[in-house]
C-alpha cells in the first residue's frame, strides 16, 4: 500500500508540473498542445546531464539535472512562441508538429550520439541507474523523490504568481480579453511569450521527472506515452485553477500508479484483470472525466485565437 | 505573373514546395551536424528512394513497395483533411487507423472472411470508434484533440490484446495472411505484373485514389458537403440556418474515422507488414497523415501528391548510411515540414496583402496622373 501511495504521489507530481505549464500558457491565450514534445526534449536535457556528468555529488546532480531539463524545455517552447504569437500560425498544427518533431529529433540525436561512442550501439536510449540514486531518499519503506518537493514548490509558485502578482493578473487578462488588456497598456505579445516560456519550464521539469520515475533507462523513440495530453486533461478537469489541478493530478496519478503496482497488491492481483485494462485505465478515466466536466468549462475566453493588434 | 500569384491553388503549391525545400534543407543541416562526411550523399539517398537501385526491375519493385504504403497514408491524410474542412482536428486518425488494422487482421486471420468483408467491417469499426470522439465533441463539448489522443492509446492497447490471439507462437508478430487465409488478401488483378511481380501491389492503390476523388466531389459538389463545411465555418450560423449541427459533427468524424480505418485495412490486408503485438507506441501512419493533409494544401488531389512524397522520403530514409545516421531522419524531415505548414497561411496572407498594396499604389498613381492630365 505504501508503494501505491509512493507511485501515486510521484505520478501526480509529473501530471501537476505539466498541467501547470499548460495552465500558464493557456491563461496567456496560447493553447499548448506541444506539451508532450516539450516533455520529451526537457527529459532529453536532463538525461544528457546525467550521461555526461555521472560523477557529480548528489545535491549538485539534482540541481544540474533540473536546470538541464528547464533549459531544454524553454528552448523548445520557443518553437511554439514564434509560430503562434509572431506568425499567428494555427496552434493545433504547430503543437502537433512539435510533438512529432520532438520524438524524431530526440531519436536521431541520441542514436547518433550512441553510435558515435560505440559503432555497434544503434539504440536510442540513455541509461542513468547511478545518477538516479541522487534523487531518492529512503524514509522507512517510503522512497522520497526530490521531484515531489519540486512539484509542491511549483504549485505554490504558480498559485502565488497567477493570483497574487501584477504579472500573473496581467497574464490572465491577455487570455480573457487581449484587446482590453492592450488598451490599458499591457503588451499582449510579451505576456503571451512569458506564458509559453513558463510552460516550457514546467513541461521540461515534468518530462525529466516522468522518465526518471518510470525507468532507469529511457528509449527516446517511444516519446512519453501521451502523458502530455493526460496532463492537459488534468488541466481541463482542474478548470485552469492550480489548486484544483493539484487535486485532479492526485486522482489521475492514482490510476496511473495502479498500472505499475497492481500485481503487488493482494486483492487486485487476485481479481485477475489483464494488465492491458490497467494500462488503458488512465486514458479511459480521463475520457469519462472530460465528458462530465467539459460542458461547464471555465477555459480562458481568448485561448487559441492569435492576437492581432489591428482587429476590433 | 501577378494573376498567377493571386491564384489560391498556385499560392498553395508555392507554399508547399517551399515547405519541402526548407524541410529537406534543415534535415541536411542536421545530418551535417551529426557527421559532415556523408551528409550530402545521405540526403540524396532520401530523395532518390527506389532510384537507389541500378537495375530497372529492382527500381520497379521498390516503387511498388512505396506505393503499397502510400495508399494507407493517403487514406489517413484524407481522414484528417475531411475533418479539418469541417473545422475538426482529427488527431484520432492514428487510433482509427489502428482499429481498422486490428479489425481487418482479426477478421482475416481468426474468422477467415473474404477480403471485401474484412474491409467493410474495418470501415464500420473505424466509423463507430470515431463516433465516440464526435459524440463527446457534439454533446459534451470535449476538445476533439484530447479525446482523440486518449482513444489512440486505448486503441493501441486493445489491438495488441485482440491480435495476440492470432500471432505467431514464438514472435510478437501476427501470422501471415498468405498462409492462413488467402481469400482475405486484397486481389491484385494483374497490377503486380506492372511492378515486377510485386505481389503486395493490389487494387488498394487505385481504390485509394478513387476515394480521394469521391471526397473531392463530396466536399465541393454535394449538399451534404456544403452543410458540413458550413457547420465548420460557423456552428451557430449553421444551426440558425436549420442544419443539424450536432449530427453534422458526429457524421463528419464517422466518415473521417472510416477513411482512416480503411487505410489500416489497405495496408495489412496486402500482407506487406505484420502487426507487432508488443509495440508500445501508436503507429506513425495517422500522424504522417496530418503532414500529408497540410502539405497537400487541404485538397484531396494535393493529398495524393503529398502522401506519395512523404512516403517516398520515409522509404528513402532506409537507404541513408546507417553506420552514421538513423533512418528516423525521414521522420524528422516530415515533422519539420508539418511545423512549417503552420506558417503557410501567414505566407499566403503575406503574398496577397503585398499584391493588394502594390495594386492600390498603382491605382492611386493612375488617379493622380489622371487628375494631373485634367489640370493641363
Amino acid at each position: 500500500m505504501l508503494l501505491l501511495l509512493q507511485y501515486t504521489i510521484i505520478f501526480a507530481s509529473v501530471l501537476l508540473l505539466v498541467a501547470l505549464g499548460g495552465c500558464f500558457s493557456e491563461h496567456s491565450g496560447v493553447i499548448n498542445l506541444g506539451l508532450e514534445g516539450i516533455m520529451v526534449i526537457g527529459s532529453l536535457g536532463g538525461a544528457l546531464v546525467m550521461r555526461f556528468f555521472p560523477g557529480l555529488p548528489p545535491f549538485v546532480m539534482v540541481i544540474a539535472v533540473i536546470l538541464g531539463a528547464i533549459l531544454f524545455g524553454v528552448a523548445y517552447s520557443c518553437l511554439l512562441g514564434v509560430a503562434a504569437i509572431n506568425f499567428k500560425a494555427d496552434q493545433t498544427i504547430v503543437g502537433t508538429a512539435m510533438n512529432m518533431l520532438a520524438t524524431a529529433a530526440a531519436t536521431v540525436f541520441v542514436k547518433a550520439m550512441n553510435t558515435a561512442a560505440n559503432p555497434n550501439d544503434v539504440s536510442a536510449s540513455i541509461q542513468y541507474i547511478e545518477p538516479k540514486k541522487s534523487f531518492l531518499i529512503k524514509i522507512g519503506g517510503f522512497e522520497f523523490n526530490w521531484f515531489m518537493l519540486v512539484a509542491i514548490v511549483g504549485l505554490v509558485v504558480a498559485y502565488v504568481v497567477l493570483y497574487k502578482t501584477r504579472f500573473g493578473l496581467r497574464l490572465m487578462a491577455c487570455g480573457e480579453h487581449p484587446q482590453a488588456a492592450d488598451s490599458v497598456g499591457i503588451n499582449v505579445y510579451k505576456m503571451r511569450w512569458a506564458g509559453v516560456l513558463i510552460s516550457g519550464v514546467y513541461g521540461g521539469l515534468g518530462g525529466i521527472c516522468y522518465i526518471m520515475v518510470s525507468a532507469s533507462e529511457w528509449k527516446f523513440d517511444a516519446g512519453v506515452y501521451g502523458f502530455g495530453f493526460l496532463a492537459l486533461a488534468v488541466m481541463i478537469f482542474g478548470q485552469w485553477k492550480p489548486t484544483r489541478i493539484a487535486l485532479t493530478a492526485l486522482l489521475f496519478g492514482l490510476f496511473r500508479a495502479l498500472a505499475s503496482v497492481y500485481s503487488g497488491i493482494g486483492f487486485l492481483a487476485r481479481l485477475n484483470i489483464p494488465s492491458t485494462v490497467y494500462n488503458m485505465l488512465p486514458y479511459i478515466i480521463s475520457l469519462v472525466v472530460l465528458a462530465l466536466t467539459s460542458k461547464s468549462s471555465r477555459a480562458p475566453k481568448a485561448e487559441g485565437i492569435p492576437y492581432d493588434k489591428g482587429q476590433r | 505573373m501577378k494573376k498567377l500569384l493571386k491564384n489560391d491553388a498556385f499560392q498553395t503549391l508555392i507554399a508547399s514546395l517551399l515547405c519541402i525545400v526548407v524541410g529537406l534543407f534543415l534535415g541536411f543541416i542536421v545530418l551535417l551536424f551529426i557527421n559532415p562526411s556523408g551528409a550530402a550523399s545521405s540526403i540524396v539517398e532520401v530523395i532518390k528512394n527506389f532510384m537507389h537501385f541500378s537495375s530497372g526491375k529492382l527500381r520497379l519493385k521498390n516503387l511498388g513497395n512505396t506505393l503499397v504504403k502510400t495508399a494507407p497514408l493517403l487514406m489517413c491524410s484524407l481522414s484528417v483533411l475531411f475533418a479539418y474542412k469541417v473545422g475538426l482536428f482529427n488527431i484520432g486518425a492514428a487510433g482509427q487507423y489502428v482499429v481498422g488494422s486490428a479489425v481487418s487482421l482479426y477478421c482475416a486471420l481468426a474468422l477467415h472472411l473474404n477480403w471485401l468483408l474484412c474491409i467493410l467491417l474495418a470501415f464500420v469499426a473505424g466509423a463507430i470508434y470515431a463516433a465516440i470522439v464526435g459524440v463527446l465533441k457534439a454533446l459534451c463539448n470535449v476538445n476533439e484533440v484530447i479525446s482523440g489522443i486518449m482513444l489512440n492509446w486505448i486503441a493501441l492497447y486493445g489491438a495488441n490484446t485482440i491480435l495476440s490471439n492470432v500471432k505467431e507462437p514464438t514472435s510478437p508478430y501476427t501470422l501471415h495472411i498468405t498462409g492462413e487465409s488467402p481469400s482475405s488478401l486484397i486481389p491484385s488483378l494483374g497490377l503486380d505484373k506492372l511492378f515486377n511481380n510485386n505481389s503486395y501491389v493490389t487494387i488498394a492503390i487505385p481504390l485509394a485514389i478513387i476515394i480521394a476523388i469521391v471526397i473531392l466531389v463530396l466536399l465541393n459538389k454535394t449538399k451534404l458537403g456544403y452543410e458540413l463545411k458550413a457547420t465548420g465555418n460557423n456552428k451557430n450560423a449553421a444551426k440558425y440556418a436549420g442544419m443539424a449541427e450536432k449530427r453534422n459533427i458526429i457524421l463528419t468524424l464517422m466518415i473521417s474515422g472510416a477513411l482512416a480505418a480503411l487505410g489500416g485495412a489497405f495496408l495489412y490486408l496486402s500482407d506487406y507488414e505484420q502487426w507487432s503485438c508488443s509495440q508500445s507506441s501508436v503507429p506513425g501512419m495517422g500522424f504522417n497523415g496530418i503532414a500529408a493533409a497540410f502539405l497537400g494544401g487541404l485538397n484531396p488531389i494535393g493529398s495524393i501528391l503529398s502522401s506519395y512524397f512523404i512516403q517516398h522520403i520515409t522509404n528513402g530514409g532506409a537507404y541513408v548510411d546507417l553506420t552514421k545516421y538513423s533512418s528516423q531522419i525521414s521522420d524528422l524531415i516530415s515533422s519539420i515540414i508539418i511545423y512549417l505548414c503552420g506558417f503557410v497561411f501567414f505566407l499566403k496572407y503575406a503574398i496577397s496583402s503585398r499584391l493588394e498594396k502594390s495594386e492600390e499604389k498603382r491605382a492611386r498613381k493612375a488617379i493622380a496622373d489622371h487628375e494631373k492630365g485634367g489640370e493641363e
